[in-house]
């Protein structure tokens, strides 16, 4: 039905193609942007004194706003674009939304109030930082299990979907942590490597979770992994992921002497890495679903939008995406290196 | 629970939640102004004083910021969740507007923000006053989008209806539809009205604390000379934009006068209560003929009643209410800020009394706004979409007793930040004063009285 040639020619064949590429070009970018702020949140807890939960906020101050507008975007394409899925998605989803919502809320307005409400008031603010951070990461793995499992009202999958959301939760405290092994120095530095390191595994496990599982929730996504030649094709991204773990894991125990000796060599390894583990899980995600949206039921075209609604914000997005990344990466390049604690 | 009506629920949770919301983004486009005027004054006088009001001011943009964004996220969930109906019959429309909004705007406010907030010292001094202009443009252009798409909700252009789904003819006649010039200039005008009373408050509060600096005198005059200027000009467009509603959303119009019969020469309501079942007001305080003259510019001019309506007109006593208050907030500012801007010409400041009143009014801009909205969003009910899609046919189908629980985590959370919000403001306000209190000793005003100061 969607073969090349109507695919390349076709305005209403090829556009929510790019739709579906750009929505998970934005959620990716949310996960791993604001997954590093969500991280950094989760372990504020774990934060020796003011000082250390001060530097912490400060590594992520600059950017989570903008970090979280990805999800603006990412929902926003999928409200747009696909009103269809996202009607089912996020009418399915409706609970454990709302609980990001707040919890997102709660984070979001605690990075001011932390420091500007009266002293005696802080720790709660932190507290609620941190509940923000943990809550808003489980609730984002819950959705992300609730939509492997096609959501199914069944314990199976509400178990599934609880224990990926305590993967995501371990997942995100290793990308902050990575993020605070690069931004800063000194005694949190050497934390955040203990940090990273016990993340590690859990983080691992959610990774297998996931990869066991979507195969056996369909049978046309166990066929597109485990059919010859696809199977060949598509073992690098388990093999790599499993390198990088290694890479991370190597790391974290050789930083700590070199960190000692003051040499920061490779303290961007562990976040990098990370990084590269969410890209081929996200990969990987995106291969099984496609093109669906709701596993089996609704897909990328039938959710689709008019074509001339989706020709209209085609034209914005080819004008403005290219200058989001440019001052983007022009803001990440501004407060680039080890960070510095913030005053205004 | 299965009395519960879920489309009511789904309209007081979207309702509290864009309450909520809007209360802060109107701060942050007026605000961001204010704190690019600042900027650009240090930077053409070197005058010191003039970065600690930037500095004090930009601590309450980036408070006021943060809630308004975490709150927006939660508006963009529930377009979709409360309100299905609305996407898909009209998508095609609302979904390019809000788009364009998170493209042009948000990521460029965001973004910008960071470097506005803590890029001094890592960015040169130009680049820093550039990241403040396009966070202001960038809050100003979020706002020019949402209010074309909900203009558009109130008098939609430009479309035709194919199959039960709106698509688009004229994106110009879309945009700039017939209430949109209206209803724009009018929220920037509140926006900045809001921020004005804002700063002139603060500055008040700090002033009473015997704090005389010259940033808090520059922000006091900032505020209330520009609410002074702006609060006529508001009063001219809002007549214009009633006269735009009456033309095209009559029943509006008639719920906001409480005129219930069609005829001539109709008498303005000043007071009443609006009876809905017995279709009349009670304890009505009326002038004859004044709203036909206003209205119609005829001193026996026919204006529709809400008889021509029946069954298609919203809830009278609201919009009657709502619209009250906000005129009658309207004026009070009028009053309050020209009294203000004439006792703020003397060097020696204002008085204690004027002083006083405008620590009460600082978040009169609110209440205004919030009456004005729900005049607006109340009076266009039972439609969604005016003449082409009710609220009840967009309605969702999330359970009741989900969205009932939501709704009161919701409403929880918004009176905590609420209430969070104004304190931090005045907390920030105060800690502001004490380093000024041991610099500027001699310019305390002599006769304040302290034990008065506290209760005030």
């Amino acid at each position: 039905m969607h073969d090349y040639q109507t695919i390349l020619t076709s305005p209403a064949e090829w556009l929510p193609l790019v739709f579906a590429l750009i929505m998970a070009i934005s959620m990716l970018a949310y996960v791993i942007l604001d997954g590093y702020d969500l991280g950094v949140g989760i372990l504020l807890r774990k934060a020796a004194d003011i000082e250390q939960k001060d530097m912490m906020v400060a590594s992520i101050g600059p950017f989570w706003d903008a970090n979280e507008t990805w999800l603006v975007l990412g929902v926003g394409i999928l409200l747009v674009a696909f009103p269809a899925a996202h009607g089912v998605i996020l009418g399915a989803l409706y609970l454990p939304v709302a609980l990001m919502l707040v919890a997102l809320t709660l984070r979001g307005v605690a990075f001011d109030f932390r420091v500007k409400a009266k002293a005696h008031h802080r720790p709660l603010w932190d507290k609620a930082f941190y509940l923000g951070s943990l809550l808003a990461s489980w609730s984002q793995g819950f959705m992300l299990g609730q939509l492997i499992t096609g959501f199914k009202n069944d314990t199976f999958s509400y178990l599934f979907s609880a224990l990926i959301g305590l993967c995501l939760i371990s997942a995100y405290r290793l990308l902050g942590a990575g993020w605070l092994i690069m931004k800063t120095e000194g005694p949190l530095q050497l934390k955040a490597v203990q940090w990273a390191q016990s993340s590690l595994w859990i983080s691992g496990l959610g990774v297998v979770a996931i990869s066991i599982a979507t195969p056996w929730v369909s049978p046309r996504i166990f066929d597109k992994w485990f059919s010859f030649p696809y199977v060949l094709m598509l073992f690098p991204i388990p093999a790599v992921t499993a390198i990088l773990f290694a890479v991370i894991a190597r790391s974290l125990k050789r930083l700590p002497t070199r960190l000692a000796d003051n040499n920061q060599y490779g303290a961007a390894i562990p976040f990098a890495c990370t990084v590269g583990i969410f890209l081929l899980s996200f990969y990987g995600l995106a291969y099984s679903l496609f093109p669906w949206l709701v596993i089996d039921q609704l897909d990328i075209w039938s959710a689709a939008s008019a074509t001339e609604a989706l020709v209209v914000i085609f034209y914005g997005v080819v004008i403005v995406f290219p200058m989001i990344i440019a001052y983007t990466a022009y803001a990440y390049r501004v407060f680039w290196g080890k960070s510095t604690a913030l005053v205004y | 629970m299965e009395s519960l009506d879920p489309t009511l629920l789904a309209r007081i949770q979207f309702a509290a939640n864009i309450t909520f919301h809007i209360l802060f983004p109107t701060i942050s486009i007026g605000l961001g102004w204010f704190l690019l005027y600042f900027k650009t004054r240090f930077v053409a006088t070197g005058k010191q004083f003039w970065m600690d009001a930037y500095q004090f001011w930009i601590k309450i943009f980036a408070l006021t910021f943060a809630i308004g964004a975490v709150s927006g996220i939660t508006m963009s969930f529930q377009f979709g969740t409360n309100w299905p109906g609305f996407m898909n019959t009209v998508g095609n429309i609302a979904g390019p507007l809000l788009a364009y909004e998170v493209l042009t705007a948000f990521f460029l406010e965001a973004t910008m923000l960071g470097i506005m907030l803590f890029g001094r010292g890592r960015v040169s001094e130009w680049v820093h006053t550039a990241a403040t202009w396009l966070v202001a443009l960038g809050t100003t252009a979020s706002a020019f989008w949402i209010l074309a798409l909900n203009s558009w909700m109130h008098t939609p252009a430009g479309f035709e209806m194919i199959d039960g789904k709106a698509h688009v003819t004229s994106w110009l006649e879309v945009i700039f539809n017939p209430s949109f010039p209206y209803r724009f200039t009018h929220m920037l005008i509140a926006s900045g009205l809001t921020v004005s009373f804002l700063l002139a408050g603060v500055s008040a509060y700090r002033w009473l604390k015997k704090d005389a600096s010259e940033a808090v005198m520059a922000s006091m005059r900032a505020g209330v000379f520009v609410a002074a200027v702006l609060i006529p000009i508001q009063i001219f467009v809002g007549d214009l934009h009633g006269l735009n509603t009456l033309e095209h959303q009559p029943a509006k119009l008639a719920a906001m006068e409480g005129i219930w019969k069609t005829q001539q020469g109709v008498p303005a309501v000043l007071f009443a209560l609006p009876d809905e079942k017995n279709k009349t007001n009670n304890f009505e305080i009326a002038i004859p003929n004044l709203a036909s003259l206003y209205l119609t510019h005829h001193w026996d001019g026919e204006v529709q009643g809400l008889d021509a309506f029946e069954g298609k007109h919203p809830p009278v006593a609201p919009v009657f209410w709502a619209f009250r208050i906000m005129v009658g907030v309207g004026l009070l500012m009028l009053v309050v800020s020209w009294w203000a801007a004439f006792e703020l010409r003397r060097k020696s400041g204002p008085s204690q009394a004027i002083a006083k009143i405008l620590v009460a009014m600082t978040f009169a801009g609110w209440i205004a706004l919030i009456a004005g909205w729900y005049v607006t969003e109340i009076g266009r009910q039972p439609w969604l979409v005016y003449g082409l899609l009710t609220a009840a046919q967009a309605a969702s189908t999330v359970p009741a007793t989900s969205i009932a629980l939501t709704l009161t985590i919701y409403l929880a959370l918004y009176v905590l930040l609420l209430g969070a919000y104004i304190s931090v403001v005045f907390y920030l306000a105060n800690k502001a004063t004490q380093p000024a209190l041991k610099q500027d000793q001699k310019a305390v005003p002599a006769k304040v009285n302290l034990a008065e100061l506290r209760h005030a």
